[in-house]
């Protein structure tokens, strides 16, 4: 316990709103009826989740999470609802037993498991460090022990670009839609 | 007035990150659009993520394992957004719609 009024304290109570903001933004995404308002509390969960980022003492990963996610996801699902046009789901939830009641208990019950299983174990904290996992450690591993995984995984991007290019034109064709 | 010290714990991130967990499977399976599942999938990599990086905080000893990891969800993440999302303009431009009960040639 640390007195309210200190620089750990409210630090503190900082780190409680973030959490309230990733919640409430896990909340609405869930929930809202339209998916316009669902992306939105998409942004907002993944502001929530950068901050804890920049609690957990890196703030490289708090600024990509900001940027990839609240900058580029987010607005390609904007532009995903735009083109597809759903209709409100006002029949949310009225679908068989599994989307209703089951869903909600199956959640709560995977919370509860997850949690309890963390609070029960005894974690083993590290004797030492062998370095202080700032950005510039991070770009040493980046290229040197990780060099593989980072090719590999600009590979899959490209691959991924290709294919929902191939994927979204394939659809425009078959409808007949232009010469 | 005083105030536990919430950002230093282990078991704060690891009981958010199983809420996370828990909203993002619930909406998963209680989303009747093919958009709002896959708002759903990204909040349980979100969990995941955060799972990570306290971990990387907390136990690990080389504390830069770690954010790799999260930086290379983030880009698989991204990869299996635009897929899905080209999947679905697909799917609306033959069938008109992108609700999950209506997609269903395959059930005979």
């Amino acid at each position: 316990m640390v007195p309210l009024f200190s620089a750990e304290g409210l630090s503190s109570l900082v780190f409680l709103v973030i959490v309230m903001t990733t919640v409430l933004g896990a909340v609405i995404a869930t929930h809202s009826e339209r998916l316009i308002r669902a992306v939105t509390g998409l942004a907002i969960c993944f502001i929530g989740v950068s901050g804890l980022y920049y609690y957990l003492n890196s703030p490289f990963v708090a600024l990509m999470e900001m940027l990839i996610y609240v900058g580029a996801v987010c607005v390609t699902i904007v532009f995903a609802v735009m083109l597809a046009d759903p209709k409100p789901e006002i029949e949310v939830g009225k679908g068989s037993i599994f989307t209703g009641p089951l869903s909600f208990a199956l959640g709560i019950l995977l919370f509860w498991g997850l949690s309890s299983l963390a609070g029960k174990t005894a974690w083993i904290s590290t004797p030492e460090r062998i370095n202080d996992g700032s950005l510039e450690e991070v770009g040493k591993a980046l290229l040197t022990n990780y060099s593989m995984v980072f090719e590999l995984i600009s590979l899959v991007l490209l691959l991924a670009i290709i294919g929902a290019l191939v994927l979204a034109r394939q659809g425009r064709s078959q409808t007949g839609g232009e010469s | 007035m005083s105030i536990p010290a919430f950002g230093d714990n282990l078991i704060t991130y690891l009981i958010i990150a199983a809420l996370l967990f828990g909203i993002g499977f619930y909406g998963l399976v209680h989303r009747r659009t093919l958009i709002g599942m896959l708002i759903a999938g990204e909040l349980i990599l979100a969990g995941a993520s955060l799972n990570f990086m306290a971990f990387n905080r907390f136990l690990a000893p080389d504390p830069t394992v770690g954010q790799i990891f999260t930086l290379f969800i983030m880009g698989i993440a991204a990869a299996e957004a635009a897929i899905a999302l080209s999947i679905i303009i697909a799917v609306y431009r033959n069938f008109r719609t992108i609700d999950v009960d209506d997609i269903a040639e395959l059930n005979g």
